[in-house]
């Protein structure tokens, strides 16, 4: 175990000093300083208003740029290693495999959840400093939703970087996954279904097989219990679970497509060839 | 002590290594020598446990390095012909090496102190900022403070100083009893003095393997 903490522990130091973390962390805490400065939480939108808005415009937000940020941060953690020797060097040591790829995963988890998590946490904090009411409901769902969507892309990421030799085709799959999931699926793919006459309960079930769709639902599903701006789509997914169990799916659903594709990219890191 | 049985490597239609069989024995030093191409860096990855052989076995000790590589890599050193571009601090590598491979730090102190390095000076920066020789040097002072039966160098002086390099061989000197050395050199001469075996490689196959 204490193999597995040490390359966890030596990633995140790593991360942190990294360039692209200092990035990240702009981008997200930006977004919430943008968001106070703008007056979101002023404003009222479809009934929607205070911090409650804002959280809202930021889930929004984060769940289409998240997944490339932790996509293109991470699929090179272990390609680009190999690509530039430090993998044989670094793999010289008494270390196995299963801790040195699980440490990575770990030390990676905590340097693309933090940021995010945490400048939420300080929007709530300063919005109850402001005098705001704080919707404890939706700031624990997104804690949920954001967690299970970094584990989501995480897997991903090291799915890919488990196969691919080089980090720039590990780079081109993990835009393709992303624009795939963001637009395709959403508008190309379901738009041909709908005018196939493809049948409706198949559409939506390919819909919320993609983790970035059931993340974008989830998040509006507590302003909106009946999802009315969905329109009918919510009848089917309403009829078939109730919204308890829709937003557990929502967060279970995904956690565990991270796990599996993490899972599966550590048996191939294992059976492969390591330089 | 090394056992590589019949191994032979195929890298697409690319045959790396051929049906290559040779032992190692404790306080032989080998000189691996060959053209570029010629399979000594895929035969010492085999050794390492990196490379899975398309057929044959490699045994170190009696075991197998890539299914037992923790147990096989607690008796290899191992420096590659050009250091990697490591961003962790070298405090940090130092605390990487020493927590899994069991290293005492001060040792590889000791020993950078051997070489000329000055690594207190240096604990807080990054390795890869340091010059191509002082990486070197470091790689080189792990490698002697890692107490292992076999140690594998893969062209190691090739960003010495000449005056680096003496320090090198000096400390190998003292340290080669009861061991396997194994050089991958394009440069005999060098370390001419201290090979007992010297083994040619091309096309894959070992073409001249001579005790001197």
């Amino acid at each position: 175990m204490k193999n597995l903490y040490l390359i966890a522990y030596l990633d995140l130091k790593e991360s942190i000093r990294a360039k692209w973390f200092l990035v990240y962390s702009l981008v997200f805490g930006g977004l919430i300083a943008l968001f106070f400065i703008a007056g979101v939480t002023e404003s009222q939108v479809m009934g929607f208003s205070g911090l409650s808005r804002l959280l809202l415009m930021y889930i929004q937000i984060t769940i289409v740029i998240l997944p490339i940020f932790i996509l293109i941060t991470t699929v090179r953690s272990i390609s680009g290693d190999r690509d530039s020797h430090i993998l044989e060097y670094m793999l010289s040591f008494p270390i196995s495999l299963k801790q040195y790829y699980w440490g990575k995963i770990i030390g990676r988890f905590i340097t693309v959840y933090l940021p995010v998590i945490f400048a939420m946490v300080i929007a709530v904090v300063y919005g109850a400093f402001k005098g705001a009411e704080i919707p404890w409901n939706i700031f624990f769902l997104y804690t949920g939703l954001l967690f299970a969507m970094s584990a989501t892309f995480l897997g991903i990421a090291f799915f890919i970087s488990s196969f691919v030799k080089s980090s720039e085709v590990a780079l081109g799959i993990a835009f393709f996954i992303w624009i795939f999931l963001l637009a395709f699926i959403d508008i190309a793919l379901i738009s041909l279904m709908m005018q196939q006459r493809v049948d409706e309960g198949i559409i939506i079930f390919i819909s919320l097989m993609n983790p970035m769709e059931i993340f974008r639902v989830a998040a509006i599903s507590l302003f909106d219990p009946e999802l009315t701006v969905m329109g009918p789509v919510a009848f089917y997914i309403l009829d078939s679970v109730s919204q308890t169990t829709f937003v557990l799916l929502s967060i279970g659903y995904p956690l565990l497509l991270g796990l599996l594709f993490a899972f599966f990219g550590y048996k191939i890191f294992e059976k492969k060839d390591l330089v | 002590m090394i056992k590589v049985n019949n191994v032979t490597k195929k890298f697409g239609s690319h045959i790396s290594l051929e049906n290559v069989s040779c032992v190692f024995e404790k306080n032989e030093a080998i000189a691996l020598m060959g053209a570029n191409g010629a399979g000594k860096t895929t035969l010492i990855r085999s050794i390492m446990g990196y490379y899975h052989p398309n057929s044959g076995e490699v045994l170190i000790n009696g075991l197998n390095p890539a299914k037992n590589r923790v147990e096989v890599l607690q008796h290899i050193s191992f420096v590659p012909q050009l250091p990697p571009p490591i961003k962790l601090s070298i405090e940090e590598l130092m605390q990487y090496i020493s927590v899994s491979a069991n290293v005492d730090k001060e040792l590889i102190v000791h020993y950078a102190d051997e070489m000329k390095l000055d690594i207190k000076a240096n604990l807080s920066k990054s390795f890869f900022k340091l010059s191509g020789g002082m990486k070197q040097k470091l790689l080189i002072a792990i490698s002697l403070a890692k107490d292992s039966d076999i140690i594998i160098y893969d062209e190691p002086t090739a960003n010495l100083d000449p005056k680096a390099r003496d320090d090198f061989y000096r400390l190998l000197k003292q340290n080669e009893q009861e061991k396997v050395l194994l050089f991958v050199t394009h440069r005999l001469e060098e370390v001419q003095d201290l090979v007992n075996r010297q083994i040619y490689m091309d096309l894959g196959k070992i073409v001249s393997d001579e005790r001197v």
